[in-house]
């Protein structure tokens, strides 16, 4: 048990090394070409805005699965079987974090993260275990594979019925990356923070903004999985925030406001994607914004048109309609904690459940490109594919793993589907256990080429309403409570000014049926989150949700200030 | 610190656990060695959690996870930056050190660091257990059967479930003396019990350092009663109602106010304790008999004795009979206004009355019995107006009694309004709704004209 294999460690994957060099090397120029960044930014046009330094291009190393890491993947997996697994899966991965934080003038933190580690999760006689570790031994996993089976046993007196996991073709050797053509590791942190302070300094131009607060945030894995269906899996991925927020506080110090701090989506993409999002210029715009708050006018409560813009919608997606589609909370599995479902049970909802107007189409998907929630393989070693959620405004499918597909066996075969999980089997890090989490979960965009001005000159008595603010949504996602960060009333198809203290309240079915309007192609865009959780103990899961800005008709709409 | 020159090889061996005082020591020192910066700081976090879920009346996931990471802060004058790795190699600590040192010299400088703390003395507090450090997955399984066997026996409910405990030691040093050390258990169960037509549900908790002082019978009994007693709930209008809150309930709105104690944020003019040209310090704020400390040598709740930079944390009075008597300064704002540091407003306690729940519900004429709430988010951050949910077990009391189970409400109500509002208070209990987080202690309380603004369907 106590045998150190000192000198495997550091051949894992890249080594720490590596990453030491490239990390503190004094890149001079952004890796970034041109011509990748116009083919995989959606705002490729910005990165050419003032203050930007000039591009030239690093190759990106190859992905591969490396022999060390093969090599303990494989005793992890022999382990299991030796001590009585009936099917074993491994995940051994490099976890990364780097995040610079900001207020006005001054950096208040610099934190890179950098753990390794290895989880290994077992099926017993139809009982999971899993045991996590630091140990990138050979004896260091075999202990984590045998405390996997160890527990899988004990679990056994409980047990009620066996889980038995869907099919899926094995996949020997398979690499995958996400779509990042610059890694934000490779960039010093001289250069995060000048982007952030000058970004705080244009903030802090408008006379009433009077505090700024600015972050990147930057997660990197190398994530490698194998399982004893034959599966090796290594895969690289990028994720990348920048946040920003201005505080405005009137003369008297009676009122606040603030824009922010998500005025930029976060996005699976690199360093590319931080100067494509501009937030030097932008932000004076941003602190013009939150001023302009201070004084506008309080919402009179009452029913009005909502044209919600991606930047809000995504959030209210998510809570109202992707969370309730996990099939895990439909049958009762986080009832302890996030809740259940009024999508379910499955047999009374599948293909009978109205979600909204025949224009309605929702996907889950993990293949949209710079999406959160994109990915090659899930964590049962899954590739995943695209399903319908919601099918021209009717209830179709719910999000799965291979241990939840067996469930709608029946729904599959009544349809002449191929009963297969979707792929949204996540574990956050090599220290927690793979679950049932969210894909991109996208609303379609309409037929039309509709933008979002043309779905302001179609409304009378409206409300436009950008970015996310406060959201609170029941425990089976029926009564939901959204903000914005920003509110302009509409009034016979023009805006004429911002409202303050804005909230709708909405029950779930009558909401989404409420949907009159939706913007086109052109206008789609993704909102998403690094920080969705779920499950105990709670993980995070990155996501991203594609929509257009879309039209809802007669909404309640309360008002949150203090007179309320 | 004297600095082992070999450190000793099976602290590096598998499977490693909870480092001991000396163990953590030796780490620290060895890291402190390589740096070659005006100050550092090495903070050392070893653990180990094991968890068992059920859900639908079996058991799903479980599983144990063991773990050791390392801070290193390094700072150049004012410039610093901090590298966290879980590799406790020579090689691998050097790279951390290394790595925090090129960064930090690379980042801007930050006006508000202080230095380094030297040695401290801290408050002995016990908050480890050997129970819950050694328990086994038997012990985790048999526990979780108290409530499946049940359930599973009675056709009519469906329960689902999560324990969790972890054992870990948190460990700091400097470059100028400080050492801290501190390890503690945590073990924490909660259930929720729904009645297999999908009109009711019921949850309970309990939470302590120490496993055996966990009573999952109880908890069980607990939530399935409430689960058989919140069936077929009736929808009653939202409005402004007599509010009786179950200690849970109490502690999910009144933890917001925590982090809403900042002493900067209110200097800044942008809190809900600000006023033109100051602050609210000194003000009759709520109810006279509302008093709200944080103390980690509360036996009810014992936390860590130092924070996140080896401060040491002594008992804090927030509130004291309804008068905010103090706000939260970290060790720069402290230094700024000349005030002395405080720590964070975490591990909150209010201290209890003598009410009880039964004379608070004999006294009501019409009021709400709420068991938790849910989601709860902020809407304004000048009141501390916030918005969520009731969840698991909401009753209409009538009369002096529990009249029937009664739909979800959402509020948006403030917990400075609410607690300016009491009507009654009563014994403070230690929750478990933060899943074995920081503990917390509230008790039962009565309010009124707590603002539901609309109905849910939720069970």
């Amino acid at each position: 048990m106590a045998i150190f294999v000192r000198s495997l460690s550091p051949r894992i994957m890249t080594t720490r090394r590596d990453f030491l060099k490239r990390g503190s090397a004094t890149l001079g120029a952004l890796a970034v070409g041109p011509s990748l960044l116009a083919a995989n930014s959606p705002h490729a046009e910005l990165a050419k805005a003032p203050g930007t330094v000039p591009l030239r291009v690093h190759a990106l190393p190859p992905v591969y699965t490396d022999a060390a890491t093969r090599e303990l993947m494989m005793e992890a997996l022999d382990a299991a079987k030796r001590y009585g697994a009936s099917w074993a899966d491994v995940r051994i991965s490099r976890n990364r974090n780097n995040s610079v934080q900001t207020r006005e003038q001054q950096v208040t933190d610099v934190v890179d993260t950098d753990t390794m580690g290895c989880g290994v999760r077992v099926l017993v006689e139809g009982c999971w275990g899993f045991c996590a570790t630091q140990e990138l031994t050979k004896p260091g996993v075999g202990a984590a594979a045998q405390e996997a089976v160890a527990i899988a046993k004990a679990n056994r007196v409980a047990q009620d019925r066996r889980v038995t996991l869907a099919p899926a073709p094995a996949h020997p050797n398979a690499t995958w990356r996400s779509a990042y053509t610059v890694d934000p590791f490779t960039i010093p942190i001289e250069q995060k923070a000048d982007v952030l302070l000058r970004a705080n300094a244009e903030a802090l131009k408008v006379p009433s903004v009077r505090f700024v607060n600015s972050g990147l945030s930057f997660i990197k894995e190398e994530r490698n999985y194998a399982n004893t269906d034959g599966s090796v899996i290594t895969q690289d991925y990028v994720r990348s925030w920048v946040t920003l927020s201005c505080t405005a506080i009137s003369a008297d110090r009676t009122q606040t406001a603030v824009r922010g701090p998500e005025v930029v989506q976060p996005a699976a993409r690199g360093w590319e994607y931080v100067l494509g999002a501009d937030i030097v210029t932008n932000a004076q715009k941003w602190g013009e914004e939150a001023a302009e708050k201070l004084t506008a006018r309080s919402v009179d409560v009452g029913r009005y048109d909502l044209i919600l813009h991606p930047s809000q919608l995504f959030l209210t997606i998510h809570e109202s309609l992707a969370h309730p589609t996990e099939l895990d909370r439909a049958m009762g599995y986080e009832a302890n904690y996030a809740g259940t479902s009024f999508i379910a049970p499955p047999e009374k909802v599948l293909g009978q459940l109205k979600l909204g107007p025949p224009m309605m189409n929702l996907i889950g998907n993990r293949s949209e490109v710079g999406a959160l929630a994109t990915i090659g393989y899930d964590d049962d070693g899954v590739q995943p594919n695209d399903f319908h959620i919601v099918k021209d405004g009717m209830f179709n499918d719910y999000q799965t793993t291979r241990e939840q597909a067996p469930w709608l066996d029946w729904w599959y075969k009544k349809n002449g589907q191929p009963s297969r999980s979707h792929g949204c089997s996540y574990a956050q890090s090599w220290a927690d256990v793979a679950f049932q989490r969210m894909p991109n979960v996208s609303l379609q965009p309409g037929d039309k080429d509709v933008s979002w001005n043309d779905l302001i000159a179609a409304t009378d008595k409206g409300i436009a309403m950008i970015g996310r603010s406060s959201y609170s949504i029941d425990q089976q996602r029926y009564n939901a409570q959204f903000g914005a960060q920003l509110c302009y009333e509409i009034k016979g198809g023009k805006i004429v000014g911002q409202l303050k203290d804005v909230a709708y309240q909405m029950r779930t079915p009558d909401f989404w049926n409420s949907l009159d309007m939706l913007g086109g192609q052109s206008s789609y865009e993704f909102g998403g989150t690094f920080n969705d959780g779920k499950g105990q103990p709670g993980q995070s899961n990155a996501v991203s949700h594609g929509c257009p800005p879309t039209r809802f008709r007669n909404v309640n709409v309360i008002n949150t200030g203090r007179a309320s | 610190m004297s600095i082992p020159s070999t450190f000793p090889q099976r602290l590096m061996a598998a499977p490693v656990g909870v480092l001991t005082r000396a163990e953590s020591e030796a780490l620290v020192s060895r890291a402190l060695k390589f740096s070659r910066a005006d100050a550092a700081r090495v903070s050392v976090n070893s653990s180990r959690e094991t968890n068992l879920r059920f859900a639908d009346n079996q058991i799903s996931t479980s599983g144990a996870t063991t773990n050791t990471t390392i801070r290193v802060q390094s700072v150049f004058g004012k410039k610093k930056a901090s590298v966290v790795t879980n590799d406790r190699t020579d090689e691998g600590l050097r790279r951390a050190v290394e790595h925090s040192e090129a960064m930090a010299k690379l980042a801007p400088e930050d006006p508000e660091y202080l230095g380094e703390l030297g040695a401290q003395q801290y408050n002995r507090v016990t908050t480890w257990y050997d129970s819950t450090a050694e328990l086994t997955a038997d012990a985790r399984a048999k526990a979780a059967l108290t409530a499946l066997a049940p359930a599973r026996a009675g056709k009519e409910l469906t329960v689902a479930g999560y324990i969790v405990c972890s054992a870990s030691a948190q460990a700091i040093g400097s470059s100028a003396g400080l050492f801290a050390y501190q390890r503690s258990t945590s073990a924490n169960y909660t259930l929720t019990a729904r009645t297999n037509d999908g009109t009711g549900s019921g949850w309970a908790g309990v939470d302590h350092n120490d496993w055996t002082q966990l009573d999952h019978e109880a908890v069980a009994q607990h939530a399935i009663d409430k689960a058989r007693r919140s069936r077929n709930p009736v929808a009653v209008e939202p409005g402004r109602y007599t509010v009786i809150f179950e200690p849970q309930a109490t502690a999910d709105l009144v933890s917001s106010l925590g982090g809403a104690l900042q002493a900067r944020a209110a200097d800044e003019g942008r809190s809900a304790f600000s006023r033109p040209g100051g602050t609210k310090v000194g003000e009759k704020i709520m109810d006279e008999r509302i008093t709200l400390v944080s103390d980690p040598a509360d036996p009810l709740i014992p936390a860590s004795p130092f924070d996140g930079e080896g401060l040491p944390i002594s008992r804090q009075t927030w509130i004291e009979n309804g008068v905010l008597k103090q706000l939260a300064y970290t060790r720069f704002w402290a230094n700024k206004q000349n005030r002395t540091p405080t720590g964070n407003a975490s591990s909150l306690r209010m201290l209890g009355g003598t009410d009880t729940l039964a004379s608070m519900i004999a006294s009501t004429t019409r009021g709400v019995l709420v068991t938790r709430l849910f989601y709860l988010r902020p809407v304004d951050a000048r009141t501390l107006v916030y918005t969520g949910l009731t969840r698991d077990g909401t009753f209409l009391i009538e009369n002096g009694k529990i009249a029937r189970s009664i739909k979800n409400f959402r509020f948006n109500d403030s917990p400075l309004f609410m607690l300016n509002n009491l009507e009654g208070i009563g014994a403070s209990v230690r929750t478990a709704g933060g899943d074995g987080g920081p503990g917390v202690a509230m008790p039962t309380i009565k309010v009124r004209d707590f603002n539901f603004t609309s109905l849910s369907d939720a069970v």
